[in-house]
């Protein structure tokens, strides 16, 4: 006796919208249950991860500034999951798109000219490709697991980082903080409108979306991605080379979070320190997820993430609330984003 | 024989199983007596897999009764039918590979361990009922045939008085197939009740005393076997007469499409079937058939010629004049070719997505799917074209693949392919596990565009298609080619010979 899942016959447009949203009124139950647990009032629990951030002209402004890195890196990673390649170190991705374009910052520094915010950019989504294309080339070269890989890169690309800013890259008027020089004007992507904080990423982060919708449901390219996911053997019938998806999968995934990085250190940033993500290549496999790998969705749910980021901040301070809770929340949200996905694909039947 | 006790074994009365709106079983009757060997027979989706599985207490019954001796049971579990004594040998083999015959039969019987005194008792039982087996080897160096004997010697250890057969003879070569029915009859004559699951009319005229034909999920008629010939059964299964094949022109001299040479290939997964020497070619206008008995090399050979894979040591594959032995399928494709594998589902097609969807997987490289950006439009007319061609019949219109029957699907599969116009065609197992009207379909499709000039390959298992369509016949065995022979030059028991003759090669080197 016991339970078991029984695939489901057909799953209807309607459950693959209410999954996500069932799988977050979950997850914001068990969390209502354990912050009353630790004696902590909902009510400010509320106020801060949910009416302030979408109140206040700041906090609006933040929750779409903190979603433009988790976006780009979240539609990379659908091209990546939906082609059943698991790319777990967009984070480390993402620190090399950064890593790279602040290079560029440097070498630049007092030069100015138009041409050097693009070059950033470039070399942000250079940076990123390349270090995507390792495990990449690892898993086609020597069969190795992809997950593992790809993870472990990350604190290698975290360690680079960290020694680059307290070493070479040091600002030697810096009193020996470890941070780089201040980017020029030049090397700072600026705002939409003086004064605001609204910066051209914004802009980044639609097309991506825009492109990724047209690239996944309408190209030959998006179909390969998908036959690669949903059945390597016909996907390997219709001729689609999986080594080369492999490569293209983790250089768009690589790509989208190097740019991720570049655009965060540019207009946010505004210089390269051992710590210049929060953590956002983790995150972004949630929104991919909550957003049920679809390009719109994971904007939505970009946007969902990034309140939660910005109420953790303030929830350090109103509620004494480590922002490891907020962690173990976006973890909780994963589950239950999955157990969701599990039950839209499957029903739970008692085995007779 | 023993006399036969007015108690049948099992009777089963109205017994009826849905699932959701689909009746799978619709008040069902069926008795087995002791000492008679019941055949089963219907089409694929009949209800015949339905019925066995509640009879083995794999699915409950929605109604009905089920009387053991005379007793009503509640079959709840498998442990329950087999603790009255019910026994089952599934049509898919469920044994480990790395493990010996020995181990598994003892990994089968709940209770015993693989010592020298189940090996005793296995010795015994297949001495008693002449099953062959060499209980210290490794199953993945076995035959189909050798594989099916440890299910049957598993299943006889626990001396059962009922034992059904799912398709026992489906993978077996004719002479395999001869041995099975030896045992058979031993079993019979000590007063075991056999339901036999087949729908090889031949041998159920030979082997069986009596029968029950499905249809539908319905009971359609009670016979005797013996008492009727193959096409009158054939006509109860399916309901009205099955169209022959009309034969093709016969023409084997027309120019080499496909001609492969000395091929030797190394397979890429572990136990893959070496191919060694593989030398063959099919002109236009003509239909070979490659017969064998599964796991012989058939995978890889069609492997090797679509350019899925395969590591090709030595020789070549000449699509006409062109060397395609180091191009991959869509070039091939693009030079004429055209391919139809096992696998519908997952290799064929992508099980979630349209058969609009589908046109794509081998259409992008030749045909107009629209460019880089997919067309809608033009997928959902290919698919519409190719549904009312070969009469595809699904829940809608665009309908996805995992939604339509073996045989639905595979007049898709093979018409998609033959809506490309290839100069070749090459099909592995084309009507494996497809309805009787659907498989007459493909089998016409396939002769027919040979008489229109297409050179046609068919990997098949099945020797009665094989004689029914080809113009030659070639032998794979153990991972090497039997030179083709004409059809009608050859008969059964030659082509059986050559599925076995060299049965050991391929493993000793």
């Amino acid at each position: 006796m016991g339970l078991m899942l029984v695939p489901r016959p057909h799953v209807s447009r309607l459950r693959g919208v209410l999954t996500p949203l069932a799988a977050f009124a979950v997850a914001l139950a068990i969390a209502a249950v354990v912050l009353t647990a630790m004696g902590k009032s909902l009510v400010v629990a509320f106020q801060v991860y949910i009416a302030e951030p979408l109140t206040s002209a700041w906090g609006v402004q933040e929750v779409i500034l903190k979603a433009v890195p988790l976006t780009l890196i979240a539609i990379g990673l659908i091209f990546a999951i939906r082609a059943n390649r698991w790319n777990i170190g967009a984070e480390g991705q993402y620190v090399m798109g950064g890593l790279f374009g602040g290079a560029v910052a440097i070498a630049t520094h007092g030069m100015g000219g138009f041409w050097v915010l693009p070059l950033m950019l470039i070399a942000g989504v250079a940076g990123g490709i390349l270090y995507g294309l390792v495990p990449a080339l690892l898993r086609n070269r020597f069969g190795i697991s992809e997950i593992l890989s790809s993870l472990m890169l990350v604190y290698v690309a975290e360690l680079l980082l960290d020694y680059l800013v307290r070493g070479p890259w040091r600002d030697p008027r810096a009193f020996n903080f470890p941070k780089s020089v201040n980017f020029d004007a030049a090397a700072t992507l600026q705002p939409f409108i003086e004064g605001g904080k609204l910066h051209w990423g914004v802009a980044l982060a639609v097309l991506a979306v825009l492109a990724a919708v047209i690239l996944l449901g309408r190209s030959l390219f998006g179909f390969a991605v998908a036959a690669t996911g949903e059945a390597p053997r016909a996907a390997n019938f219709a001729g689609f080379n999986e080594k080369l998806l492999t490569l293209q999968v983790f250089a768009i995934s690589g790509g989208l979070a190097g740019l991720a990085g570049i655009v965060e250190v540019s207009a946010n940033i505004g210089q390269l320190q051992p710590s210049i993500s929060q953590g956002y290549g983790f995150t972004a496999i949630i929104v991919a997820f909550l957003g049920r790998l679809t390009p719109v969705g994971a904007l939505l749910s970009a946007v969902v993430l990034s309140m939660l980021l910005i109420g953790s901040e303030t929830a350090q301070i109103m509620l004494k609330l480590p922002f490891d809770m907020t962690r173990a929340f976006m973890g909780l949200l994963l589950l239950c984003v999955l157990a969701g996905e599990a039950m839209t694909r499957y029903r739970l039947v008692r085995r007779a | 024989m023993t006399t036969v006790p007015a108690v049948p074994l099992i009777r089963c009365v109205g017994l009826t199983k849905r699932f959701g709106a689909l009746v799978a079983n619709d008040a069902v009757n069926l008795t087995v007596r002791q000492g008679e060997i019941h055949a089963l027979l219907g089409e694929n989706g009949a209800g015949k897999s339905t019925l066995v599985k509640m009879l083995y207490g794999l699915l409950k019954p929605d109604g009905g009764t089920i009387e053991w001796l005379g007793q009503p049971v509640d079959l709840d579990a498998p442990e329950a039918a087999r603790r009255l004594g019910i026994g089952m040998v599934f049509q898919h083999f469920s044994l480990f590979e790395e493990m010996t015959v020995l181990e598994n039969i003892a990994l089968g019987t709940a209770e015993a361990r693989a010592d020298a005194t189940l090996a005793a008792r296995v010795t015994e039982v297949a001495r008693t009922y002449g099953l062959e087996l060499d209980l210290a080897r490794p199953v993945w160096t076995l035959s189909a045939g050798e594989r099916q004997r440890i299910e049957i010697a598993r299943c006889l250890l626990q001396e059962p008085k009922l034992i059904v057969l799912d398709e026992p003879t489906s993978v077996l070569t004719p002479q395999e197939s001869e041995n099975l029915f030896a045992s058979l009859d031993k079993l019979r004559d000590r007063g075991a009740g056999i339901l036999f699951i087949s729908h090889k009319l031949e041998e159920v005229r030979r082997l069986c005393t009596a029968a029950t034909i499905l249809r539908g999920g319905k009971v359609v008629a009670e016979a005797d076997p013996r008492q009727e010939t193959a096409a009158s059964l054939a006509r109860l299964m399916v309901g009205e007469g099955v169209k022959d094949v009309r034969p093709g022109a016969g023409a084997t001299s027309g120019t080499p499409m496909l001609v492969v040479d000395r091929l030797t290939v190394q397979p890429e997964i572990s136990h893959g079937i070496p191919l060694r020497d593989v030398s063959l070619s099919v002109n236009a206008g003509e239909v070979v058939a490659i017969a064998g008995v599964a796991g012989n090399g058939q995978s890889e050979l069609f492997a090797a010629l679509s350019g899925e894979g395969g590591r090709i040591v030595r020789g070549t594959i000449h699509l006409g004049e062109t060397d395609v032995t180091r191009m991959d399928i869509g070039a091939r494709r693009k030079r004429g070719a055209a391919f139809v594998p096992e696998g519908r589902l997952g290799h064929a097609t992508l099980p979630q997505r349209s058969l609009s969807d589908n046109i794509t997987l081998s259409w992008h490289a030749t045909e107009d799917v629209g460019g880089w950006f997919l067309s809608l439009e033009r997928l959902k007319q290919a698919a519409g074209a190719i549904i009312r061609r070969f009469d595809v019949r699904g829940p809608n219109s665009d309908p996805r693949a995992a939604q339509l029957s073996g045989g639905n699907l595979q007049k898709y599969i093979v018409g998609r392919e033959i809506e490309r116009k290839p100069k070749l065609i090459i099909v592995d197992q084309p009507t494996w596990g497809v309805d009787a009207r659907a498989a007459a379909l493909i089998r016409q499709t396939l002769v027919d565009i040979a008489r229109d000039g297409a050179a046609v390959l068919v990997i098949t298992q099945d020797l009665d298609e094989a004689f029914e369509i080809s113009d030659r016949i070639a032998v794979i065995c153990g991972g090497t080619m039997h030179a083709p022979v004409a059809s009608r030059s050859t008969d059964r028991e030659a082509i059986g010979l050559l599925m076995t003759a060299t049965h050991r090669a391929g493993e000793v080197a």
